[in-house]
């Protein structure tokens, strides 16, 4: 199963999520993981959708995402041309006699300490998601007590703007 | 001018040329009922339940070519009227459902009569909107219509709350966004024309989208043009004159022996308007093998959705026609026209019973014209109109095709009906009569001209051959045997009800029908067999090459 990133400017309305999630729910689409924020304009959210699946579910989820009124722009964020990122949160089980190891680490991730007490410590590190999973694995035999992940976000590399982009049903 | 949000809501639909709308009142829509009342210009059809408004507006819609409206109350009205806008979602009719709410106040607090309309609806329309506030309310009708009524067509609900209905906005009257299909580039179609000149055995299957875009008389042209044989879907009937020496009828699960033999010889489909739905195209690896095919839609997402094509062109299947005509050579495919029409010498068969259906359906073309408007109900009565009536001209040929409603054609006979002022058609069977048997008193209210053939059978046909094919005649649930009295029942309503039994009754008592049907609705029993097929039959998943043609 392949995965991909994509990338949508939706109208900033109540509903719009329901309607995108509703429609992946009934086409059977997988998802991985959904990413809405606001944007410099406050009429539009952006979407990070990843999705896992093959060619076939790509086209129509994004052909069917495209007919939706509330989605505006659409586009592939393809790995070569984009920046991914993903903030990850996590508190983890750091009594003093291991809490050592546990900053080495860190610091070759170029993760933050952002609270400590006596038995845990949250760790909060960005960076494209493989790097999260990698990170995630190295730490968890010390004993993960919580984590929270943002999900992809994704931007195209150079002067390539998701607004600017013609409507995807005339681009293909 | 200041104006309550009811009044502008009227004085919207006005704006967009809306003359009927069909509905149900409430205590939420009390303010739009009111608005109706005072302005007086609008034709309120009132129905026996908002189901019926919806297949009304829907049949209206269909028959018309216009957007239909109804008008439901909030909670159960709204409800009610899920099913028929799936039924038009799914075979892409325009259609505007307007609905109340309770106050915005009172929304999300589980109030008498509320229901997240919306929310429900979200994946049976195109759109739909909830306003929440009155100066957005003109603004979205006007948006409503536009998306209903433009690319593939479809339902659109607005949800009113009440108090929106009350609060004064200004108001300013504005002409409707005309919608105008974009035109196809000659350089887009230029692989196309190369491949139809290539091929040997074209064949054209016309779809719903040829109706929806009043793509026929480029369709015609087409098919000239190339000598190309046409069939349809069922959506599609219509869009080609039947009567043409070039058309095959009806394609899919209960398509024509011709168009299935066709099919199986043809090496390029042109498929116009048309989504490969299961019911055409059944097993669909086999479908396509050894084909080129070629589609035309408007709908991106409908292209290699269910079948991979070649070619596709996205566009309105009229624009992209009239576009390809003139770049085609006449064609010559004599020997392939020779050869499809000797595919058609295929007799009904597997009708034992002493009163088959087609005989009836046959003799119908006596009593109506190319312009009357016949609905039908889903089962084995649908699928023998399409079989069987000659439908020449589009718009005229009213089913639901791609939800299959059981108890949608009383709505749409009445929509069709009031829409097109004709006197006209409902072929029903007695399991989908009983469903929606209710809207024949708003039939009578209305006084409409209304031909009601009802193949009696006494058992659900479609599943009961289901049953027979496939579940070892064990027919569960299937027999109706109620004995409703449906002549009986048609005189309770105030209407005519007149009995088919045989044979020799057909063509006098249509004569009499359809003579009486001027003075307001008639309905006839027809005492068709209980073990009646409808044949030729592509059992589900399996290809053209498995058609059954007697069982």
């Amino acid at each position: 199963m392949e995965k991909y990133t994509i990338t949508a400017l939706v109208a900033n309305k109540s509903g719009v999520l329901t309607r995108v999630s509703g429609l992946f729910a009934r086409r059977g689409f997988n998802i991985e993981s959904l990413c809405v924020c606001a944007t410099e304009d406050k009429h539009l959210s952006r979407m990070t959708i990843v999705l896992g699946g093959d060619e076939y579910i790509l086209s129509q989820m994004t052909k069917q995402l495209d007919k939706l009124i509330d989605v505006k722009k659409i586009a592939l964020a393809e790995e070569a041309d984009s920046i991914y990122r993903e903030l990850l949160l996590m508190k983890v089980s750091a009594p003093a006699e291991k809490r050592s190891e546990i900053i080495e680490i860190k610091e070759i991730y170029k993760a933050k300490i952002v609270d400590l007490s006596p038995e845990t410590l949250i760790l909060e590190i960005t960076g494209e998601p493989s790097k999260l999973d990698a990170f995630v694995k190295v730490v968890e035999p010390y004993g993960i007590l919580e984590l929270a992940r943002t999900g992809t976000i994704a931007l195209a590399r150079g002067e390539k703007c998701l607004n600017d982009l013609v409507d995807y049903n005339e681009s293909i | 001018m200041k104006l309550t949000g009811a009044e502008i809501l009227i004085r919207c639909l006005k704006e967009q040329g809306v003359d009927t709308i069909f509905g149900y009142p409430g205590g939420t829509v009390l303010d739009i009922y009111d608005a109706l009342y005072r302005d007086g210009t609008l034709r309120h059809v009132l129905t026996a339940h908002e189901q019926g408004a919806a297949h009304a507006a829907d049949g209206y819609a269909r028959a018309t070519g216009k957007t239909g409206v109804c008008l439901a109350t909030s909670g159960p009205g709204a409800t009610n009227l899920v099913t028929g806008i799936a039924t038009a979602y799914m075979d892409s009719v325009p259609l505007v459902a307007i609905t109340g709410n309770v106050t915005v106040a009172n929304l999300g607090r589980d109030s008498f009569q509320e229901v997240d309309i919306a929310g429900i609806t979200m994946p049976i329309t195109k759109h739909n909107y909830i306003v929440k506030d009155v100066k957005e309310l003109a603004d979205t009708i006007r948006e409503a219509f536009y998306i209903a009524g433009s690319g593939r067509k479809g339902p659109v609900l607005i949800d009113i709350p009440k108090n929106l209905q009350t609060e004064l906005c200004e108001y300013e009257e504005k002409a409707p966004a005309a919608y105008v299909p974009k035109g196809v580039s000659a350089d887009k179609l230029t692989e196309v024309a190369q491949a139809i000149a290539k091929s040997r055995r074209p064949l054209i299957i016309a779809g719903g989208g040829c109706i929806r875009a009043d793509a026929s008389a480029n369709l015609l042209a087409f098919a000239k043009k190339i000598q190309a044989p046409v069939c349809s879907t069922l959506m599609g009937l219509g869009s080609y004159p039947a009567s043409d020496e070039q058309f095959l009828g009806l394609v899919g699960m209960h398509g024509t022996d011709a168009a299935a033999k066709s099919f199986r010889r043809a090496d390029t489909i042109i498929a116009c308007g048309m989504r490969f739905s299961d019911r055409v195209a059944g097993d669909r690896v086999k479908f396509r093998a050894g084909k080129t095919i070629i589609q035309f839609d408007i709908d991106t997402a409908e292209i290699d959705k269910n079948v991979p094509t070649d070619l596709s062109v996205m566009a309105d299947v009229n624009e992209i026609l009239k576009t390809l005509v003139p770049l085609l050579e006449q064609a010559d495919r004599k020997e392939w026209l020779k050869e499809v029409t000797a595919y058609r010498d295929y007799e009904a068969g597997n009708f034992d019973s002493t009163l088959p259906a087609y005989k009836i359906l046959s003799a119908l073309g006596k009593f109506t014209d190319a312009d009357t408007p016949v609905a039908t109900d889903v089962g084995q009565h649908q699928m023998w109109t399409a079989q069987y009536c000659k439908f020449e001209k589009p718009r005229t040929f009213l089913s639901s095709g791609g939800l299959g409603t059981m108890g949608y054609g009383m709505g749409a006979a009445i929509g069709a009906c009031i829409g097109t002022g004709r006197k006209t058609v409902l072929v029903t069977g007695d399991g989908c009569f009983h469903m929606n048997l209710n809207e024949m008193s708003t039939a009578v209210k209305e006084g409409l001209p209304l031909v009601i053939l009802l193949m009696n059978n006494s058992v659900l046909g479609m599943v009961r051959q289901w049953q027979t094919l496939f579940y070892g005649k064990r027919y569960s649930q299937t027999m109706l045997d109620k004995n409703t009295d449906f002549v009986k029942l048609a005189e309770a309503f105030g209407a005519k009800g007149m009995t088919i039994a045989g044979e020799k009754d057909v063509l006098p008592v249509l004569t009499a029908a359809f003579k009486e049907a001027d003075n307001g609705p008639v309905l006839v029993d027809c005492k068709i067999g209980m073990d009646d097929k409808v044949l030729p039959m592509i059992a589900p998943g399996k290809s053209f090459d498995d058609i059954m043609t007697k069982v």
